[in-house]
């Protein structure tokens, strides 16, 4: 029969339209308005799941976000798969196909099921206590069973088809909630004027009204649904006012910065595709109202897990919002009057219902009602156990003694196909938590409330503990004004409204009914399988601390976050210890607030927006020359440009020939250009640097290290003095933003007076090196304006010149120890520039190459590369560069260099090396030790930093890093190569032109 | 003491598990101890077991001003691995290792030691130079770790993307086998009740506010429980060492940030190793119960609050699904954040310090879980004879006087 449990009319489903889904294979129908929890339940469906340890069957015990029980896999095919999702949370749509999880063969049929049987030796925290022995056995077999048993639903395996994206804002107020008092607190702030968003994880807003029948309440003398559609209304007439439905907020962080997900296109059976399929909200609010609700507490009674017992809210709320009656024959039990609602609006629908009231004299109105309407009221009574094995078909009741303790005795059944639960209500204080708020134990509401509040924010409604109506609606627009009279808005004044609702008596929680057969188990987190037994053994075992507890025995930790579980876990532990529940504390709730996407929190940031790609402007020059690209930094750079049929190692080859016999030329765009202007420019690069930077005259360049206060290099490179009060410094490529960061931290923190200002100009030269004995003639070649004759241009200077028609900074500046010419022209203008020096060049034969021939070719002239020669243990002294550091003046990292280790002589220095197998090009990294098969553990010398094979010499030669190699030169030792060693012979780290007559030339 | 097992497991089911003994007393604290241990973290009970066990020092408190295991031991990301650079890093990590290896059977109790494999990726040349450089640093200290190709490392994790077309292709990564994760509440679980055992006072809830330092020497401890006498010191704070230290008037040279971390919703088996990438800056595994356990680097700002900023938390997402793209649909189930100590070369401090008697471990920065079973070992030789033992003499406060570091930040040295 299709929807038997499906009331004829009543409820906010279009009956006008069927809609078709399946679960576990099989075929069902619901219609538009429902969840995949109430479309299941209309159709009678109440086992749904298993639980994570045990596989007990299980069914809803919620219709919210609270769930523990009802989780399923969304496949929607096409890499659409969503392990673990709540079906309360599921709007149904057409088409929809969910499986249960957690199961072996049927979800009726349970192999695992097992696990329930043997309960008595799996009490929390068994895994501990066992699988020790054997050792091996631990990776090899427990814990892959361990595994496999763990774990819910099954992780995608194919990409995600679906887009994300972010939205940043700021808002006057932000309005969480759209509740009684979270519609009346957006609208109060609206009605001022102030920029309001109100965001509700529901489709709608309304929050508990559109779970309400409304009975015996008015609202400005109205019911509270036209109220509702008043209220509907009036949102749609305040333009600075954005609804967010279907939109949780999920974390509440520092400076009331809040983030929101809101679901796009999750109810819809196609997804349009130009819409993403969530959006994170980036909310920064002046002030922010709290009107989260509150969620009911299970009651903890032996084997209240079954399916079929629920909250007594779900129920109310399945049947008012989703026309389904969840039960014929139904058993409420409480200690609040709340559930009474659900009893008569139940006993409304057609249920044969009666109450098991904890309170031996419940006086409420409600309770009144239900008495007149006929219901039996078992008063001081309370549910000790429950028959059933997919549904529940039994509860057992006893009489209670004052403290809630059953009276031994006589024992009823009651027969019944559901059963519904109020333990009292938990503000939902999730948020406020997060925001830093403390909490506070309030005795009289059995809760925790909102206490002193950290940042710009105020709760309004059921979160602080207000349970009626009457007070959501009046918090709610006192909160909305001050939130927006705090927010520099004028109050509007508006009137309270007039509410009529019936009183409510006085709530009296028990926390756990025990009952008086061995052996019977009351599930306290339904999800996570944690039973009041479990806590009483953490206890014992000497978990006292309420984060131990949670820790031992994985109370609250599921995937609902403990949202029906913490807080009566927490009173059942403050029982066992007898010590009040302040003391126990309460664990820290940290976001999300619900489960949130991945792929939301990453939104667009993916592929080529993950990290910028940074091209040079020769980017689709050196393509067309046909380059092969290498990642450095965040840039892409030219690594060699093979000729057709060449591989790496001869296009590298052929690419440094041409540098030392011809010209070679280089796109060094990349290297990191920071602009100094000021009058204290020298000053300040006297402190940076090494070197004195005073006496530089214009247009004249000077290579230099920058060190840490630690004494080790940090960077290098040539800066050059363009004006009396202006530098151009370069940088490395992948140091440019650090660097230019530690001299702003210093300019900022330190040197206040220092009149010095930073711009970064990477992005607007592009750079071109010309590097080889025909270098000047091919620049002569292009030259329109300037002189860069050896007269004129010596080396280490700087011209502003024109090539090529373009206006260009011209820098006499060497890396590979040739002649060398760095010309800067206007990034636009690179490929051009590029371009005609290019053409220019071809009867000198010149020959684009990239960052690894110029790796080669510098490493011969034993030129370090920070980051390659150096590792941040490197001093000046280390790398033989004591002649860039002065003697005289101060400079950052002077006083670490004179520490007692930095002048120890068996500090590592940098060498050069020579395989004695002239072939053998030793692995960058590899390890130098003194023999050819050392006894682990090995003792290690140093490390080769560079190596290559060298076209020039004809012969492969490494740099390395060597304890007291200076002192080395001429020994042979072995480097670390493959399985074994390496003989290698150490020489000094320059290979090429020692005196260096040609980078004068 | 009721030894853990399968039978003792299966003795107490018969009675209900109704008599289980405590893991550990909770005394109130003694007028005076040998040495007292601050701070109940992993490291601090560490300290204490070994002290009673190797050292027979059994008149030992360890003062803990909340909860065992609440700092970071309980909040890590539980990696174990000792494939570090330089040869004190590897000896004192391996040390650790070593005795994680046989640390459920010393302890009688399961840390769920789980050798999985943690894998390094490679993106770059300069990624593979100091994995090459790694590699062949801890074959020779005896440290496993191997090189693999792209194809290999795949063969390992068949979850990874070997796309060409990726922001950053995988070109290689390093390999320990005996890498992997453990249970971390369990090690501060285990180590308390063994040091419980052998005589240890574990008290918790009990706040240090003061050392008392007489004539350059250390020879108490205020506390909100009373004051307490102690022969020597062992200041285990983590994130808040540089506040005990501050009690005897030492300065250290760390700064405190928060270091998040999140975790998924619990699935079946999908990841069998952990992976780590220096340069996409995110790492990964799946935890026994079945949740993804992400990190990242430390928050930018320096604070003693455990929480961060979002944008942390998206930026390793980010991270994450550019390396594994399957994950997208997954969920974060929760996110928290501890409080790390770095050093200025990213190295733990461990020995004497300039007032006699108080001994300092702290500076452990992002990696201090794995290293638990060696810390406290070495520390409490330390303790135990008022010297380091020869692994962590190189760890000395005066390595940043006299300049002799042990620069584990070199492996992010930046490419040119």
């Amino acid at each position: 029969m299709s929807q038997k449990a499906r009331i004829a009319q009543g409820g906010r489903i279009d009956r006008s339209r069927t809609i078709r889904f399946t679960f576990d294979g099989k075929r069902y129908e619901g219609h538009p308005g429902d969840t995949l929890a109430s479309a299941l339940l209309a159709n009678g469906v109440h086992l749904v799941g298993r639980s994570f340890k045990y596989h007990r069957p299980r069914g809803f015990l919620s219709a919210g976000s609270e769930e523990p029980n009802g989780l399923v896999q969304l496949e929607m095919g096409g890499g659409r798969t969503d392990p673990n999702f709540k079906a309360t949370q599921i709007e149904l749509f057409d088409g929809l196909v969910a499986e249960s999880q957690n199961r072996k063969g049927s979800l009726r049929y349970d192999r695992n099921a097992v696990n329930d049987r043997l309960a008595h030796f799996l009490p929390a925290g068994f895994y501990y206590k066992t699988f020790k022995w054997p050792a091996a056995f631990w990776t090899k077999v427990y814990e892959p069973r361990i595994r496999a048993a763990a774990g819910l639903g099954k992780a995608p395996t194919a990409p995600d088809p679906d887009r994300y994206l972010h939205r940043h804002v700021w808002t006057d107020v932000l309005v969480v909630g759209a509740g009684p008092a979270g519609l009346a607190a957006a609208l109060a702030a609206a009605r001022t004027g102030a920029r309001v968003i109100l965001c509700d994880e529901q489709p709608e807003v309304g929050g508990s009204l559109l779970s309400e029948s409304g009975r015996g309440i008015t609202v400005d003398e109205v019911a509270p649904d036209a109220w509702l559609e008043r209220a509907k209304a009036e949102l749609g007439q305040h333009p600075e006012l954005t609804v967010l439905t279907r939109t949780t907020c999920f974390g509440y962080y520092d400076h009331n910065y809040l983030g929101l997900l809101e679901k796009v296109t999750d109810h819809l059976a196609d997804p349009p595709p130009d819409l993403p399929r969530q959006r994170l909200w980036r909310v920064r609010a002046k002030q922010v109202v709290l009107a989260t609700g509150a969620i009911e507490r299970p009651l903890v009674f032996p084997d209240n897990d079954r399916p079929g017992i629920m909250l007594a809210s779900a129920a109310r709320t399945y049947l008012n919002r989703f026309g389904v009656l969840v039960g014929r024959e139904v058993v409420v039990c409480t200690s609040d009057d709340s559930a009474y609602d659900a009893a008569l609006d139940l006993q409304g629908a057609g249920a044969k219902v009666t109450v098991v009231d904890q309170r031996h004299t419940p006086i409420g109105e409600r309770v009144v009602h239900a008495q007149t309407a006929g219901i039996t009221i078992l008063r001081g009574q309370g549910p000790v156990g429950s028959q059933g094995r997919f549904r529940v078909a039994q509860l057992h009741v006893q009489a209670l003694d004052e403290a809630g303790r059953p009276i031994m005795g006589r024992v009823q059944a009651l027969s019944c196909d559901a059963v519904l639960m109020c333990g009292g209500w938990n503000p939902t204080v999730h948020l406020f938590s997060q925001s830093r708020g403390k909490l506070r134990w309030d005795e009289g509401l059995a809760a925790f409330v909102p206490g002193e509040g950290m940042q710009e924010e105020r709760s309004a409604g059921a979160c602080r503990g207000s349970w009626t109506l009457a007070e959501a609606l009046v918090e709610g627009l006192a909160a909305g004004t001050e939130a927006a009279v705090a927010a520099g808005f004028e109050a509007h004044p508006t009137p309270a409204p007039a509410v009529r609702e019936p009183v409510l008596g006085p709530h009296q929680p028990v926390w756990l009914l025990e009952g008086d057969r061995a052996g019977q188990r009351a599930w306290v987190d339904f999800q996570n399988d944690v039973t009041a037994k479990d806590l009483k053994l953490a206890n014992r075992e000497g978990f006292r601390s309420i984060e131990h507890v949670k820790r031992y025995t994985t109370n609250g930790m599921a995937t609902d976050q403990g949202k029906t579980s913490n807080v009566t876990g927490l009173a059942i532990v403050a029982e066992n210890l007898s010590r009040p529940i302040p003391e126990i504390g309460t664990t820290t709730f940290r976001p999300p607030y619900t489960p949130t996407t991945f792929g939301a929190f990453a939104g667009p940031s993916r592929g080529d927006l993950f990290d910028p790609v940074r091209r040079t402007p020769m980017h689709g020059w050196a393509e067309r020359q046909g380059a092969v690209f290498e990642d450095v930094g965040l840039w892409k750079r030219a690594w060699y440009f093979p000729k057709p049929g060449e591989d790496m190692h001869a296009a590298v080859e052929r690419e440094c020939r041409a540098v030392r016999n011809a010209v070679g030329m280089f796109d060094a765009t990349t290297l990191g250009k920071i602009d100094i202007q000021g009058k204290d420019g020298a000053e300040f690069l006297n402190r940076i640097y090494t070197n004195a930077w005073s006496k530089l005259g214009i247009g004249k360049c000077r290579y230099g290290l920058m060190l840490r206060e630690d004494g080790m290099v940090f960077d290098d490179g040539v800066t050059t003095r363009i004006g009396e009060q202006h530098f151009h410094m370069t940088t490395t490529t992948g140091g440019a933003a650090g660097v230019l960061a530690w001299l702003e931290s210093w300019l900022q923190t330190e040197w206040p007076e220092l009149q010095v200002y930073l711009t970064s100009v990477t992005e607007q030269w592009a750079v071109i090196a010309l590097q080889g004995p025909k270098a000047r003639d091919v620049l002569q070649a292009v030259l329109t304006r300037g002189d860069i004759s050896k007269e004129a241009l010596p080396h280490l200077s700087m011209t502003e010149a024109e090539v090529a028609g373009i206006p260009a900074r011209i820098f006499r500046i060497s890396f590979t120890g040739e002649l060398g010419f760095e010309v800067n022209v206007p990034a636009s203008y690179g490929e051009i520039v590029t371009d005609a020096l290019h053409r220019a060049g071809q009867p000198f034969g010149i020959t684009p190459y990239g960052t690894e021939a110029m790796h080669v070719l510098r490493a011969e002239k034993g030129y370090i590369i920070v980051g390659q020669e150096t590792d941040g243990t490197v001093t000046p002294q280390d790398l033989g560069m004591d002649w860039a550091v002065s003697k005289q003046k101060d400079f950052l990292g002077k006083r670490s260099l004179s520490r007692p280790d930095m002048l120890s002589p068996d500090r590592k220095q940098l060498v050069g090396l020579l395989p004695v197998d002239p072939k053998l090009v030793p692995g960058e990294g590899a390890q130098i030790v003194e023999s050819p098969k050392p006894k682990l553990p090995a003792k290690m010398i140093g490390h080769v930093t560079s190596s290559y094979h060298s076209a020039s010499l004809g012969r492969s030669f490494a740099l390395a890093l060597l304890s007291g190699g200076r002192a080395r030169h001429g020994q042979r030792l072995w480097v670390s190569h493959g399985d074994g060693t390496a003989e290698v012979e150490v020489t000094a780290p320059v290979f090429i032109d020692p005196e260096g007559a040609r980078l004068h030339g | 003491m009721t030894r853990f097992s399968i039978f003792s497991l299966a003795r107490n089911a018969l009675s209900g598990h109704a008599n289980w003994p405590a893991y550990w007393r909770s005394p109130e604290p003694k007028r005076g101890y040998d040495v007292v241990i601050i701070g109940g973290g992993g490291h601090g009970l560490a300290t204490a077991y070994y002290l009673a066990k190797v050292h027979k020092v059994t008149n030992v408190a360890v003062l803990e001003r909340g909860w065992l295991g609440g700092g970071n031991t309980g909040r890590n990301t539980t990696i174990c691995r000792s494939n570090y650079l330089y040869d004190e890093s590897a000896a004192l990590y391996d040390h650790a290792m070593q005795l994680w290896e046989g640390l459920s059977a010393e302890l009688n109790y399961n840390v769920m030691f789980s050798q999985r494999g943690v894998l390094m990726l490679a993106h770059n040349t300069h990624d593979l130079q100091i994995a090459r450089r790694t590699v062949h640093a801890n074959r020779l200290n005896g440290v496993d770790n191997e090189l693999l190709t792209a194809e290999e490392a795949k063969a390992f994790c068949p979850q990874l993307n070997l796309s060409k077309d990726i922001r950053y292709p995988v070109m290689g990564a390093a390999l320990q086998r005996r890498g992997g994760t453990a249970r971390h509440d369990a090690v501060a679980w285990g180590y308390a009740r063994g040091a419980d055992r052998l005589g240890v006072d574990i008290i918790q809830n009990c706040e240090v506010t003061g050392i008392r330092v007489e004539g350059g020497r250390a020879v108490g401890v205020e506390t909100s429980r009373g004051y307490i006498a102690a022969g020597r010191i062992g200041c285990v704070a983590a994130g808040h060492s540089s506040v005990v230290a501050g009690m005897a008037g030492i300065e250290l040279p760390l700064e405190s940030f928060p270091l998040q971390a999140l975790v998924s919703e619990p699935v079946k088996p999908a990841f069998p190793c952990v992976v780590m990438s220096n340069t996409i800056h995110a790492y990964i595994s799946q935890s026994d119960k079945g949740e993804l356990v992400i990190g990242a680097g430390t928050d930018q700002y320096i604070s003693y609050a455990q929480r961060g900023g979002m944008q942390i938390i998206e930026h390793t997402l980010e991270a994450i699904l550019e390396l594994f793209p399957i994950f997208s649909r997954m969920r974060m189930l929760r996110s928290w954040a501890g409080i790390v100590d770095v050093t200025p070369d990213r190295s733990p401090i461990i020995g004497r310090t300039p007032v006699d008697n108080f001994f300092i471990n702290c500076g452990w920065g992002t990696g201090g879980f794995k290293a638990t079973p060696g810390s406290g070992h070495v520390f409490a030789h330390t303790l135990a004879h008022g010297e380091p033992h020869p692994i962590n003499a190189p760890f000395t406060l005066d390595r940043f006087v006299n300049g002799r570091l042990i620069d584990e930040a070199a492996a992010a040295a930046v490419a040119h």
